[in-house]
């Protein structure tokens, strides 16, 4: 027992000397490590366990994509270490842990931004606000809400082509959670797609179009959307940019991401060493896909919450240097 | 002479309706093969064939994922082949004609359009949990030659009863047994058929990615599989994750990928034209 609270505070140290870096030396770190789940997350993992080849090249990291919810039931199984996620674990899901004596903890990665976008030609739109938003997609807006100008009087009187990403995806949970009100609650006629290129092919080829998909797929595609900004809590209207998000002034439309840690394989050293890893180069990985990096202080609380979970000391990493 | 005007002018008509048909095909898939030939060939080398996936699109590679085709490829074709060309045999040849095997007949052809994600929720129940083979590429190509055996199965017993009755008929004759004249017989003679069958039920099965991902086939697998137990990742699934990347780079890996995905196929069916022409020219009756 005193031998692994060692060996920890030991390959902690390593850890944080060469984070970042390549170079590790602890080729004696071996064993799987199995993470599944949202396609969404899944850039980001597939981007740690890249870079943990360097760390530790005998410990076999592999990611599958199953979705969140397929995903969680595969990790409440115990048959996953990690669960990818682009939404909290849902009560349903919780209760299966319960019954299958599952434990986790829920770390959040990084942000991700919802873009709001419309065709370049769009000049009537500059913004939304959430009652607007909640006005075209909630249920009750099929076959009521199916022009511009029923949205917002002054705006033409043309067809609203909406395009948005499929119901099996966590984007549409998360979308139709906060300007909706609920989980899942959306029009049924729009064009959806679980593959976001699709939406931006849409609604850059369709003068009347409105979608909404993750902000890297606008950054990618700059030239042929239009960016509407959404008014927030505080009244301001918000563009979605790496600033906006990651300081939460873009809101309600910024997401965390999660990967959710089980607790017998947080128990191991070669999952501990890979979630400190994760937590520690998240932010330039994320930045490197095309998601947004959380504050850092956010990453030094999941790094406590993971510790504590974890059953480690916390002060082995408590000051932690960020890359 | 009015009638045969109009009689000659339906035959031009057809004719007509016939080659734009062909057109219309040739040219989609002309055009659709040209634009991922030319997205993606220059991005083609010895690198990419052998570089694992990367967050970077320049670096990335296909390694494991075109092994790992291959591996379910060599797997399902071994399970499929014998359980599809047995069953096809047994039903065509041995089966007694009843109202048995009309059901059974209806329900094959019926199973041959099953979608194939519910041979993925069958293949997770049955292979990957109750018989705990895990996300190996086992349980992959066994949920795979699942959903390709109705379609050989269906394939076998049209090439077989393309076979001339007259010929079984004179080697029974002729004092041979009903093996005999299976295996002598009517199997060379319909062999070609037969192969066709296989071949274009596989070139599916190499295509799907849906019961894959069903199964827990992965995205992301660092390693290559080293016997049918360990987990796998496959083209499709590499390619279509590839496509819904926001950058366009990643594009043109997944274009890339796709050549190397029509390779294979293309190889396969050559293989069976080859193996056919082959059998065919060594029928002589």
């Amino acid at each position: 027992m005193v031998d692994k609270y060692l060996f920890l505070v030991f390959f902690s140290g390593i850890l944080l000397a060469s984070c970042g870096s390549g170079g590790g030396s602890e080729d004696q770190l071996s064993g799987e490590i199995k993470i599944d789940g949202s396609s969404t997350v899944f850039p980001i993992s597939e981007a740690v366990a890249e870079e943990f080849r360097t760390e530790a090249p005998d410990v076999r990291v592999t990611v599958g994509v199953s979705g969140t919810g397929g995903g969680f039931q595969k990790f409440l199984r115990g048959d996953t270490d990690i669960n990818n996620a682009s939404r909290e674990i849902q009560p349903s899901e919780v209760k299966t842990a319960e019954e299958n004596g599952i434990e986790y903890v829920q770390l959040s990665v990084a942000y991700d931004g919802l873009a709001v976008v419309v065709h370049p030609e769009n000049d009537w739109v500059d913004y939304f606000t959430v009652e607007e938003l909640k006005k075209i997609w909630e249920p009750e807006a099929q076959g009521e809400i199916t022009r511009w100008s029923d949205v917002r009087e002054e705006w033409p009187d043309e067809e609203l082509h909406l395009f948005g990403p499929g119901v099996a995806s966590g984007t549409f949970d998360y979308f139709t959670e906060t300007i909706v009100g609920e989980s899942g609650a959306s029009r049924g006629d729009f064009t959806a797609s679980e593959d976001d290129n699709v939406l931006v092919q849409g609604v850059s080829t369709d003068k009347y179009a409105l979608g909404f998909f993750g902000l890297a797929y606008y950054e990618e595609n700059k030239e042929s959307l239009k960016l509407a900004g959404v008014q927030n809590g505080a009244g301001n209207v918000v563009r979605p940019t790496m600033q906006t998000v990651s300081d939460g002034t873009y809101e309600p439309l910024s997401r965390p991401l999660f990967i959710y840690v089980r607790k017998e394989a947080a128990q191991q050293e070669n999952v501990q060493q890979f979630v400190h890893f994760y937590l520690d180069n998240a932010p330039m990985l994320a930045e490197q896909i095309g998601y947004i990096p959380m504050p850092d202080s956010v990453y030094q609380v999941q790094r406590k919450k993971f510790e504590e979970f974890a059953g480690s000391q916390t002060d082995s990493v408590s000051t932690g240097s960020d890359s | 002479m009015n009638n045969t005007n109009s009689s000659r002018f339906k035959d031009k008509a057809f004719r007509v309706f016939g080659l734009s048909a062909i057109i219309f095909c040739m040219l989609t898939l002309v055009i659709f093969i040209g634009f991922i030939i030319y997205q993606g060939a220059g991005r083609l080398s010895w690198d990419f064939m052998t570089s694992l996936p990367s967050r970077f699109a320049e670096r990335s590679g296909i390694y494991t994922a075109w092994i790992g085709t291959l591996w379910v490829l060599v797997l399902t074709t071994l399970i499929s082949f014998p359980l599809g060309v047995g069953a096809g045999i047994y039903l065509e040849e041995y089966g007694n004609k009843g109202k048995l095997s009309k059901l059974l007949e209806i329900n094959i052809a019926n199973l041959a359009g099953v979608p194939s994600i519910i041979y993925g929720l069958l293949g997770l129940q049955v292979f990957v949990r109750m018989m705990k083979m895990g996300n190996s590429i086992l349980a992959g190509a066994l949920t795979l030659a699942l959903l390709i055996l109705p379609i050989i199965i269906v394939s076998t017993r049209e090439a077989l009863r393309a076979v001339p009755s007259s010929i079984k008929e004179a080697s029974v004759a002729l004092g041979a047994s009903k093996w005999q004249t299976i295996w002598k017989q009517t199997l060379p003679a319909s062999f070609g058929g037969i192969l066709t069958g296989v071949i274009l039920a596989i070139s599916r099965a190499v295509g799907e990615t849906a019961p894959l991902i069903v199964i827990g086939a992965l995205a992301y697998v660092p390693f290559v599989p080293e016997s049918p137990f360990d987990e796998f990742t496959v083209l499709p699934i590499q390619i279509f994750n590839w496509v819904s990347r926001p950058q366009h780079e990643f594009a043109i890996n997944a274009a890339a990928a796709i050549i190397v995905l029509l390779f294979i196929t293309f190889l396969m069916n050559g293989i069976a034209v080859y193996l056919r022409n082959r059998w065919q020219q060594k029928i002589n009756w």
